[in-house]
């Protein structure tokens, strides 16, 4: 068989972009080492640049060991464009609290190659290598500052959790290997309408789905994400809380809508309740919180309910489509809040939302980003999450109605929270009131993540073309 | 005319307002006033040109834009304008201008006041003149926020914190628009189930909506009877109407009371009605008979109260009882009677809001055992407040006796009873607007209130434009009447139409 390696050259490109970074922290001395953030951010771009060019390139390897349609290089997008922003937004944070850029920039990008190997994972053990190569990387990645208890608490939490969810997810995987005697996904589905109902592929169903669920930190599994959320570096947590989702979301949807064809056992109506509890708890836990980033991680548990809607679609097309759309603009506005909570502890070492008083009149800026990347989570219009809820919830009406109702009243409910947060920034004065200077690539990111969320609100044709086109290539084979 | 797209241009004023304030220095309030006027005048006059150039004899959508916006959606930036519509953009227009010199006086942050306001308006006549469901829903929305940030930071505190009015507001009407949202997506999901394909126009809808089942009618039409009864104050989901209305800054009352509630009222007729008749017709005298509860008990809320704002909150409440009442009564003079009603009140409560504002502002209280007489001390406010009362009670020669008179005539033929209750109402009304009025404005005069200065220049547009459309409304009926019976009559062809169907299956 032919090897078709352009491919993989994105993969590539980045597995040697992070050793490169690597072998340059070596070499440069360490008060130039500030430019690497800059390097690995202008490289990324021209993988970015080399996904998109390789768009319609699609085919798979090793007979479906590796599956590279549009709807892996879509999510290769999100990770890279993520990874752009992260990195983008952190330079300032990481030469003032961290320090170590090379490793920094290197395990970020091993990180990205992690998630990139999980989307176009065909089967389930190189679905496991990237989950683990994306893993281990965050592991070191939340323990960064390492002077500081909370942050190595977090790491050593994630390190004991993430192991613990492994092992599940490895135990699932086994048994419907050993239920259907293959590992390749596409290959699962068919055998798996042969063997009907069986209390072991019921048992090895619902491991798969907790392994996955503690990823996308769905309730019950969610317990970890707010502690290490908070004892992250914010970069990292923003990254964990975008890329990781994602990538595992990219999985989910591979394993269960394609490998679970065919499985008499209603695993729709599980996901669904899993979806609306994750719905439900994430945002009633949020509302009290006063932590910036406990807000955010709750929140983004509750987001992580939302896509999990677009799992038990009617049409599966239409849900994965849903999915894909609304973890694209997810990306934007999660970035924004937490690159804001990022240069506000920059600049003031605090994460209380109490000390946002009157960052209205300090940064403008800052405090319109962070309003308008709440809101677009919370489904108002006209910003993106609007749109994405909408494409999200008019595939389930039909069969889960009820699962709408709590999706878009608990949304509502989410404004609640998210306004209060807003209260503080707009109407109280501030306690110090100089102004808070927003440095050149911040305000990229800033920028960036607002211009994208408002102009997904406004006209979302373009991306939802592109959407349609990679849902359907996932469907193709 | 043809080609120029008069609709977005009106959209987009304010729209270009607020962004040239962006750019301009914070201090100068003065300035930045001036392009708020500016903006909202431009739209004023457009729309003013397009009200009175609409041709009535051939009725229907006119000034139509259509352009593909999401195509697996099938929805357009589909802008156009019908004989109800048409009255409902004037009247925001004619609110946002008034506002505007309305809250001349506003010096905390003016630059955020005015950039959020004339966001407001231009969400809320997106609503009016969008027609495709999905456009229509992204400005039902969009008017939230800006509002809940207008309470917290310019509004004020009496009996409730204004941070509590604003965030009961802004739930109120987001829970409300979540059981729509489920309407709207329920019904897109069916239609696209009957047509074939996604089409989000409101023509491409209603034609669907004939062939919706009984059941499924019932239904949807119930969910958005709850998100837009919730927005038009219907008893019992009225509650964060007066509170709301308190806590708010003047603008923000005027077109919260004015226009914004007007877009439940709207969009029942505009849609709910349309879309599913056969639920209109199950869900009628529910609608009546809530309409008429909401009359009385907001009449009676109203005689209770010593504060002005609340005694405006509740009539507000109470005159959507009205409208409520004439939709439940489902024929077209019915109909014609709530749209109607809801131009003359939207402009009474507006005139009544920036009066009270300027009372307020110059006496620094709202509360009436501290005031009296100041039909001395201010007589041009005191004319203001008078119209505004008297619009409240429905004085023949101004325009809102003319709608109130309809709806009585359009419910006296379905619902004698309930019609009964509510023309007792009026009686209701005139007591507490008259002692209101007596107490606040008449009687001996203070002396703490003799140094101050009656309302000029521009404090004065708010009293001469919405009183000179108050009264001129009154005396030529036939400017508003005939723009929504051509409206009215289209859409209750169209009702008529799908009952006979319905009648035959």
């Amino acid at each position: 068989m032919q090897l078709d390696l352009s491919l993989i050259v994105p993969e590539i490109a980045v597995a040697v972009l992070a050793l490169t970074v690597l072998i340059f922290g070596m070499i440069i001395p360490a008060k130039s080492r500030q430019g690497l953030g800059w390097f690995t951010a202008v490289t990324l771009l021209g993988v970015l640049g080399l996904v998109i060019a390789g768009w319609d390139n699609m085919g798979s390897l090793y007979g479906g060991l590796y599956v590279v349609d549009q709807y892996s290089q879509f999510f290769k997008v999100i990770f890279l464009v993520a990874a752009f922003l992260v990195v983008l937004g952190s330079t300032r944070y990481v030469d003032r609290h961290l320090g170590g850029q090379s490793e920094y920039y290197s395990l970020l990008l091993f990180a990205t190659l992690g998630m990139m190997v999980m989307t176009s994972a065909g089967d389930f053990m190189t679905i496991y290598l990237g989950l683990e190569l994306m893993t281990i990387a965050f592991v070191i990645l939340v323990c960064f500052r390492r002077l500081e208890s909370k942050s190595l608490e977090a790491g050593m939490k994630y390190v004991l959790l993430a192991g613990m969810s492994s092992a599940v997810l490895l135990y699932g995987l086994s048994l419907v290997y050993g239920i259907t005697g293959s590992v390749v996904v596409s290959e699962v589905g068919g055998r798996l309408a042969e063997v009907g109902a069986n209390p072991l592929l019921m048992l090895g169903l619902v491991m798969l789905l907790a392994g996955l669920g503690f990823k996308i930190s769905a309730v019950p599994f969610h317990m970890w994400s707010p502690d290490i959320y908070e004892g992250a570096p914010t970069p990292i947590t923003s990254y964990l809380a975008v890329g990781s989702k994602a990538a595992s979301f990219a999985v989910l949807i591979r394993i269960f809508i394609v490998g679970m064809e065919g499985v008499a056992l209603n695993w729709e109506l599980l996901l669904a309740l899993l979806a609306a509890v994750t719905i439900i708890v994430g945002n009633l836990v949020a509302i009290p919180q006063t932590n910036i980033k406990r807000l955010l991680a709750f929140s983004s548990i509750a987001q992580a309910g939302y896509i999990l809607v677009g799992m038990v679609a009617l049409d599966p097309e239409g849900g994965v489509k849903g999915i894909m759309f609304y973890g694209f603009l997810y990306v934007f506005a999660t970035l924004g809040a937490f690159t804001v909570a990022a240069h506000f502890y920059n600049k003031t070492g605090s994460d209380e939302i109490k000390d946002y008083a009157g960052l209205a009149q300090r940064s403008p800026l800052m405090a319109a980003v962070m309003v308008i990347a709440l809101l677009s989570m919370a489904g108002i219009p006209p910003l993106a999450g609007f749109v994405g809820k909408f494409y999200l919830f008019m595939n389930i009406v039909d069969n889960y109605l009820w699962l709408a109702f709590i999706g878009l009243v608990m949304s509502m409910v989410s404004v609640y929270y998210y306004l209060r947060v807003a209260l503080v920034m707009y109407r109280n004065e501030p306690l110090d009131d100089t102004p808070i200077a927003v440095s050149g690539p911040v305000s990229v990111t800033l920028i960036l993540t607002m211009v994208v969320t408002v102009f997904l609100g406004i006209y979302p044709g373009p991306l939802s073309e592109i959407v349609n086109s990679a849902a359907h290539s996932f469907f193709m084979h | 005319m043809d080609g120029f797209p008069f609709l977005t241009a009106i959209l987009l004023a304010p729209v270009a307002a607020a962004l040239i304030m962006v750019f301009i220095p914070r201090d100068e309030g003065k300035l930045i006033k001036c392009i708020a006027a500016i903006g909202t005048f431009v739209s004023l006059a457009l729309s003013l040109y397009v009200y009175f150039s609409y041709d009535q004899s051939v009725g229907g959508l006119q000034f139509v834009e259509r352009i593909p916006w999401i195509r697996d959606l099938g929805v357009s930036w589909f802008m156009a304008v019908d004989g109800i519509s048409l009255p409902m953009l004037l009247l925001t227009n004619l609110i946002g201008f008034a506002a505007v010199f309305a809250s001349w006086n506003v010096n905390n942050r003016p630059r955020e006041f005015f950039i959020l306001f004339m966001l407001l308006v231009t969400g809320v006549m997106g609503t009016f003149i969008a027609h495709d469901l999905f456009i229509f829903l992204l400005f039902y929305e969009v008017v939230v926020i800006p509002i809940y940030i207008m309470v917290i930071i310019w509004g004020s505190s009496k009996r409730v914190t204004k941070e509590y009015a604003g965030m009961k507001l802004t739930i109120y009407l987001l829970i409300g628009s979540a059981f729509l949202l489920v309407g709207v997506i329920a019904m897109f999901m069916k239609s696209v189930g009957i047509m074939g394909h996604p089409d989000m126009s409101f023509t491409a809808l209603a034609e669907a909506g004939k062939q919706l089942s009984a059941f499924d009618q019932k239904w949807l039409f119930g969910l958005m009877l709850f998100g837009f009864g919730s927005l038009i104050s219907m008893w019992p989901f009225h509650s964060w109407s007066p509170d709301g209305y308190a806590g708010a800054p003047t603008a923000v009352s005027m077109i919260h009371a004015g226009v914004l509630k007007k877009i439940g009222g709207y969009g029942l007729i505009k849609i709910a009605l349309v879309f599913m008749p056969l639920g209109a017709q199950f869900w009628a005298p529910v609608m009546a008979v809530l309409g008429v509860a909401g009359v009385t008990y907001a009449a009676f809320g109203a005689l209770a109260q010593k504060d002005l704002k609340y005694i405006v909150g509740y009539s507000s409440v109470s005159h959507m009882g009205y409208v409520m009442l004439a939709i439940g009564s489902f024929n077209l003079i019915g109909i014609n009677g709530a749209v109607a009603n809801m131009f003359g009140h939207g402009v009474m409560a507006a005139l009544f809001f920036s009066t009270i504002g300027f009372i307020y502002e110059k006496t620094h209280t709202r509360w009436i055992p501290d005031m009296g007489g100041l039909a001395r001390q201010t007589p041009r406010l005191a004319v203001a407040f008078m119209l505004a009362a008297m619009a409240s009670l429905g004085l023949p020669g101004l325009v809102t006796f003319i709608p109130e008179f309809t709806i009585f005539v359009g419910a006296f033929e379905v619902y004698g009873g309930l019609a009964v209750i509510g023309i007792a109402g009026i009686i209701l009304t005139a007591l507490y607007v008259l002692r209101a009025g007596a107490n606040t404005l008449f009687g001996p005069p203070r002396d703490e209130y003799n140094h101050l200065e009656d309302i000029h220049g521009p404090e004065m547009v708010p009293l001469v434009v919405l009183g000179t459309v108050l009264v001129v409304g009154g005396l030529m009926p036939s400017l508003l009447f005939d723009m929504i019976n051509s409206g009215a009559k289209d859409i209750m062809a169209h009702v008529a139409d799908v009952l006979k169907i319905g009648g035959v299956l």
